[in-house]
């Protein structure tokens, strides 16, 4: 796969300044002959006179399937032969947008973009063919990478008509294909990337490398926050491939070498002294200490209607904790980078191709148009590569050695050295009236935040994120939903769902404390909040009670709700709204010694028109592995100022032993399409504790369930 | 520095590294065979997985001093062309998500499969628990050994 990075479409830009329709592609990589006929409408796709369709991927392939949904989308628009399709992977680029892959934002971001672009493109190759015919364009028709005048019984191959095709004015507003025409979009469909995984050649960043190459890995202060005193390189130098020893930055030290082993041998014998900072006392006790005592300060209003505090009748009250947690992805981090002097060569297994391009220019003193971000496949991603800093680190030691240099991290490095999901206190509360409904319905969530640690809050101190994943969905005369952020000297991050595990997790389980302290089913008290259609404003996004009740009807149907489950099994319900989409689940468990064991988990989800069902069963069962690897055992630690979870020893998460049945559904929908790669994670945690509440009358109120 | 010879995917190499390298680092970084992925470097996640005389191991806590003499065999010499019946069944059942754990899925359910051609649901957990993959895809991985331990392939 070659990939396109930003120079090749900045000379392409200028091509297309001089008026030709092959305005955005310069065969730089190799996939066509140079000076061949190339149909390029768009950014987003070429056509080869060959017919051969190449479809560019401006998003980052982490498991989640876009290098094969997000092509689909154009693909079907275009009416093109799917077994023709190539794709592309586009690097740092200013013709898609915002590049960021994260928020499950990839096909709602995409889905007029691609559509567009398919569209266009097959209305133009319908005009050169009708030219061609001299017939009119109306009367012809497209299928497989064909245009077809069946009055005639002629048919023309896209490939036929690209020198045609490419002297026609672009259409701006081409006529998008109604949802019961579409043969691709709502179909399994295989995965582009999937030969590539069984046989070793698929390249993930780690892989990437360049003849003479160093290797690198930095020494960092087991304290956050800490930074070099001093450092005697001495015994470092003497392991045999060591080629350098640089300090970078405040914080780091770098061992570069011919080879990783040497680079480990190295820094294993290198010496630092740490200033251990503000942080060396700091422990995971008073980080919730901080929270806790933060309870009852001024809240910033995310959602609210009449008024709480006089609601009258019967008051519940409970208070919910998450803890930290790693993103843990398979793939340790990593990024390559050469520095030149006047550009800087980047090859990241990044999320954020565009943020890698502005701060590493800015470390390395370049302008951003001179730093060359590559993205290569993503061993997992989870948010963690939403982050900059390993991209940052990697131009810094190549700056600091004058050579190309991939840093690595170990397991232990990505574990301890990582950005967090925040730590979070809820306090909930309601008012129940004579029938046990909620009168009053007040959540007050007491977490850091992340953007306003990273130097952004936000408009009016409203962390952006919560503006997707915070919403209460159900009806309640009286409702607040209050947000206090108090400092955290944890680096924090977005971890998939962010804060949306933790508020589903308090929320969904206290509806089940109410529906426990009403005397009613924990389904039938949800649909009850839910009876009327309404739609509700929160932030940017119009929610839905009928779509909320009608995943919830689905999971409780398909799970069997209704009906008692076997001997010894228990279930517990939850559900959820985050990033446009709706997910209620089922979780049965048994009790073993004590602990649940999972037996089953059953998903329901609505996230408007499906692109390919096949992904999203696998995101389902991603998103329910995930969320029951957090519920279960899923807790970072901080001690002496030291994260204390370094392994997967320390850090376990779920393995096949472990892994219960999984039953997906979702609604056949043609609303337009939401996220799915995170908004399944959030009912898992509360589903379960509300299972566990079934079996033994014990509410959990902390995670992880496990302790130990 | 010692010069070593490996046998590796049926080939001779000659290399001149530490003794005490572990084997992961020379197939990927010395030999450039980068499909065998680095993932815990502890024996914790079975990323790493290889085959030394067809037995699975974690590469990166084997030192390339013990793979001398045996036959090593990576990812990339598991089949000509990936025709390997488990990577047909892994096509078939389309498991891979990111896919950085599936090399050393792949290598330790062809170790499974090769003394057990039909294992039972519980011989394929014990022999895959070692194997961590981060997206979850568990169900797909037994669903495709299974397949493949049926004769299924890519059918």
């Amino acid at each position: 796969m070659s990939p396109i990075s930003r120079r090749d479409f900045l000379v392409a830009g200028a091509v297309a300044g001089t008026g030709l329709v092959l305005a955005f592609y310069v065969p730089h990589h190799g996939l066509h002959p140079v000076g061949e006929q190339v149909f390029a409408p768009n950014a987003y796709l070429h056509i080869a006179p060959d017919g051969k369709v190449t479809i560019v991927v401006a998003r980052s392939e982490m498991g989640q399937g876009v290098r094969t949904s997000l092509p689909m989308i154009l693909a079907e628009e275009l009416d093109a032969d799917w077994s023709q399709i190539a794709i592309q992977q586009a690097g740092a680029s200013t013709l898609f947008g915002d590049q960021t892959t994260g928020g499950s934002a990839s096909v709602r971001t995409t889905w007029d973009p691609m559509r567009q672009a398919g569209a266009a493109a097959r209305e133009m190759l319908v005009a050169a063919a009708a030219q061609q015919w001299n017939v009119s364009a109306a009367e012809c028709t497209t299928a497989k990478g064909f245009v077809v005048h069946a009055a005639s019984n002629r048919r023309s191959s896209y490939g036929d008509l690209v020198e045609r095709a490419a002297n026609l004015p672009v259409p701006k507003e081409p006529k998008l294909k109604a949802a019961s025409a579409y043969t691709l979009v709502g179909k399994s469909t295989p995965r582009i990337d999937t030969p590539s995984k069984t046989n070793g050649s698929a390249e993930f960043g780690i892989d990437f490398r360049m003849p003479g190459m160093k290797y690198a890995f930095l020494a960092r202060c087991p304290v956050i926050g800490g930074k070099v005193a001093s450092f005697d390189d001495a015994e470092a130098r003497r392991v045999p491939g060591v080629t350098h020893v640089a300090k970078v930055g405040d914080s780091a030290v770098a061992v570069a070498a011919d080879s990783v082993f040497a680079a480990l041998q190295g820094r294993k014998v290198l010496k630092v002294t740490w200033d251990d900072g503000a942080n060396k006392d700091l422990n995971t006790a008073a980080i919730f200490d901080v929270l806790r005592k933060a309870a009852n300060d001024k809240g910033v209003p995310l959602q609210s209607a009449g008024d709480v505090s006089s609601a009258k009748g019967r008051r519940v009250e409970a208070a919910y904790e998450t803890p930290m947690l790693a993103h843990a992805p398979m793939e340790p981090g990593n990024c390559f980078a050469h520095y030149l002097g006047t550009s800087c060569e980047v090859w990241a297994p990044t999320q954020v191709p565009q943020d890698v391009r502005d701060f590493v220019a800015t470390a390395v003193g370049l302008k951003p148009e001179n730093v060359h971000v590559n993205v290569t496949l993503l061993g997992g991603g989870f948010g963690r590569r939403l982050e900059h800093d390993y991209a940052v680190e990697a131009a810094l030691v190549s700056k600091a050695i004058n050579a190309p240099v991939k840093v690595m991290w170990t397991r232990e490095d990505d574990m301890r050295f990582s950005t967090y999901r925040p730590p979070s206190v809820h306090h909930l509360s309601a008012v129940l009236d004579a029938q046990g409904s909620p009168v009053a319905y007040s959540h007050r969530l007491i977490s850091p935040t992340i953007s306003g640690q990273k130097g952004q809050p936000g408009d009016g101190g409203i962390d952006p994120d919560l503006k997707d994943e915070a919403a209460f969905l159900y009806l309640v005369p009286s409702l607040s939903v209050e947000y206090v952020a108090p400092p955290c000297a944890v680096p924090l991050g977005w971890l998939r769902s962010v804060y949306a595990a933790q508020m589903a997790f308090a929320n969904e389980s206290f509806l089940d404390e109410l529906a426990v302290a009403a005397g009613k089913d924990p389904l039938q008290y949800r649909l009850h909040l839910l009876a009327e259609d309404r739609e509700i404003t929160y932030f940017d996004t119009k929610w839905r009670t009928d779509r909320l009740r009608g995943v919830l009807q689905l999971v409780a149907d398909k799970s069997g709700w209704g009906s008692a489950p076997a001997a010894g099994r228990h279930r517990g319900i939850a559900a959820f709204g985050c990033f446009g989409t709706y997910a209620a689940e089922v979780v049965e468990i048994t009790m073993q010694d004590g602990d649940p064991h999972v037996e089953r988990v059953v998903v329901a989800v609505d996230c408007g028109q499906v692109i390919n069902p096949n992904i999203l069963e696998q995101q389902l069962h991603s998103a329910v592995i995930f969320g029951l690897s957090a519920a279960l055992r899923g807790q970072i630690t901080v001690e002496h100022g030291q994260i204390q979870e370094a392994n997967f020893d320390t850090y376990p998460i779920l393995r096949m032993n472990e892994v219960p049945a999984i039953e997906t559904h979702f609604v056949d929908s043609h609303e337009a399409p939401t996220g799915i790669g995170e908004p399944p994670v959030p009912p898992l945690a509360p589903a379960l504790c509300n299972a566990i509440y079934a079996a033994t009358k014990k509410r959990i109120r902390k995670l992880p369930i496990l302790n130990g | 520095m010692s010069e070593i010879t490996l046998q590796v995917n049926g080939s001779q190499r000659k290399i001149d590294v530490p003794a005490d390298t572990p084997l992961l680092w020379v197939l990927r970084d010395t030999l450039e065979l980068t499909g065998t992925k680095f993932g815990c470097g502890a024996g914790l996640c079975g990323a790493c997985t290889v085959h030394l005389d067809g037995e699975a191991v974690r590469s990166c806590m084997t030192p390339v001093s013990a793979a001398t003499g045996k036959a090593i065999t990576t990812i990339e010499g598991l089949s000509v062309a990936g025709s390997h019946p488990l990577q047909q069944a892994w096509i078939a059942e389309d498991v891979p998500q990111c896919g950085y754990c599936q090399s050393g899925q792949i290598m330790q359910a062809a170790a499974l499969l090769s003394k057990t051609p039909h294992p039972s649901e519980q011989e394929v957990i014990d022999a895959m628990t070692g194997n961590l993959c981060r997206c979850g895809t568990y169900h797909r991985i037994r669903r495709a050994i299974q397949r493949a331990a049926s004769g299924g392939g890519g059918q």
